[in-house]
């Protein structure tokens, strides 16, 4: 088949496959957070993007109402927001696209379309990451919310632990260099400092201010904490993604819609 | 019934942040300040989230089998593992300390 011999095909499938087999271990804990079937299915379909779902169930988890849930899954949105407007700019989406694309924009559509450097390639990749993660994630998600409303008790099963293993493994690949390690170390104790005052759910709001006000005094690099959970062409051409990524960049290719009028 | 609302509100949220990266000019968003802060953000909340799953239980903090989840998937991560095996680790280290009688 002459797509398959796309490298952005390629990487896009693998990394569906890689990512898409996650939503088992989103739709177990989901279930025995207290979701039912179809609110989990809910937030694979429509929400989707696993930080923000994981954050949702988390909260919920810790006993942290609905409202807590849904600021703690908005906040971690956000980057969505950026991924749109460099996607936006790299591919220049018209019509339908622009919507179904935005539904697909998340942490491994983004790195797998700014990876490359051929425009082609660049759409080719962020549609085959976005609608195979799309279609293997709400599949697989499916699967581990059925498997884990048949567990019985969670606790025995050990699936507070697979939250907490889920949660350090989302933030691992972001703790590049000292900065973000740094502001991890700060809104981890900002947390555990909150948690006797406040109702639960609170703590992790709390963070996010602080990791905002970081954010906002700080001078780090633009892209940090914007790296996808599973990195698509590895340590290597790391390098590349990043600058491809930065929407200062693309100003090189075209004239900016925000200059010379 | 509420918890269906609030969920259907982020869902609604998420969209609309994916949107205004497409339909939103540029320039409100090529702020440096902007991206970084979507950056730190979500590094504070990932972190936050780990230690709220691991230590903290209603208004207290608890060392139990969690704390050893945590360890565990920590150790995966430096070995490199993918993600569903750091999340079984997790899981399966839990499990076996609390069948050990750590709760």
């Amino acid at each position: 088949m002459k797509l398959l011999a796309s490298p952005a095909v390629r990487v896009g499938i693998s990394i569906s496959i890689a990512t898409g087999l996650y939503g088992v271990s989103f739709g177990a804990l989901a279930v025995t957070a207290g979701l039912n079937f179809w609110q989990t299915m809910a937030l694979s379909l429509l929400l989707f993007s696993g930080g923000s779902q994981f954050a949702f169930i988390g909260v919920v988890a810790g006993g942290g109402s609905g409202i807590a849930a849904m600021s703690a899954a908005t906040l971690l949105g956000m980057r969505n927001g950026i991924y749109g407007m460099q996607l936006n700019a790299l591919l220049r989406p018209t019509g339908w696209r622009k919507y179904v694309g935005a539904q697909l924009t998340i942490d491994e559509s983004t790195a797998t379309s700014t990876g490359q450097t051929d425009p082609d390639e660049q759409r080719r990749g962020f549609w085959t990451a976005g609608a195979g993660v799309y279609v293997l994630w709400n599949l697989f998600t499916a699967v581990g919310a059925l498997a884990g409303s048949g567990l019985g008790d969670p606790k025995q099963w050990g699936l507070d632990g697979a939250a907490v293993a889920a949660f350090l493994a989302l933030l691992w690949p972001r703790l590049k260099g000292r900065e973000p390690i740094a502001i991890a170390v700060v809104c981890a104790v900002a947390t555990v400092a909150a948690v006797p005052f406040v109702p639960a759910g609170i703590p992790i709001l709390v963070a996010a201010l602080v990791a905002a006000l970081m954010g906002w005094f700080s001078h780090g690099r633009r892209d940090e904490g914007l790296e996808p959970d599973i990195e698509p062409y590895g340590a290597h051409q790391r390098q590349d993604a990043t600058e491809a990524r930065r929407p200062g960049r693309q100003r090189t290719e075209g004239p900016d819609p925000g200059e010379g009028v | 019934m509420s918890l269906w609302i609030w969920l259907l509100i982020a869902c609604a949220l998420a969209y609309g942040w994916k949107l205004v990266g497409y339909f939103v000019p540029a320039r409100f968003l090529e702020d440096p300040r902007t991206s970084r802060i979507a950056g730190t953000m979500t590094i504070g909340l990932l972190a936050s989230l780990t230690v709220v799953n691991a230590v903290v239980s209603g208004h207290g903090l608890a060392a139990d089998a969690r704390l050893g989840a945590l360890a565990a998937a920590a150790l995966a991560l430096i070995l490199r593992a993918p993600f569903l095996v750091v999340v079984i680790a997790g899981a399966g280290t839990a499990a076996l300390l609390r069948m050990l009688g750590w709760n």
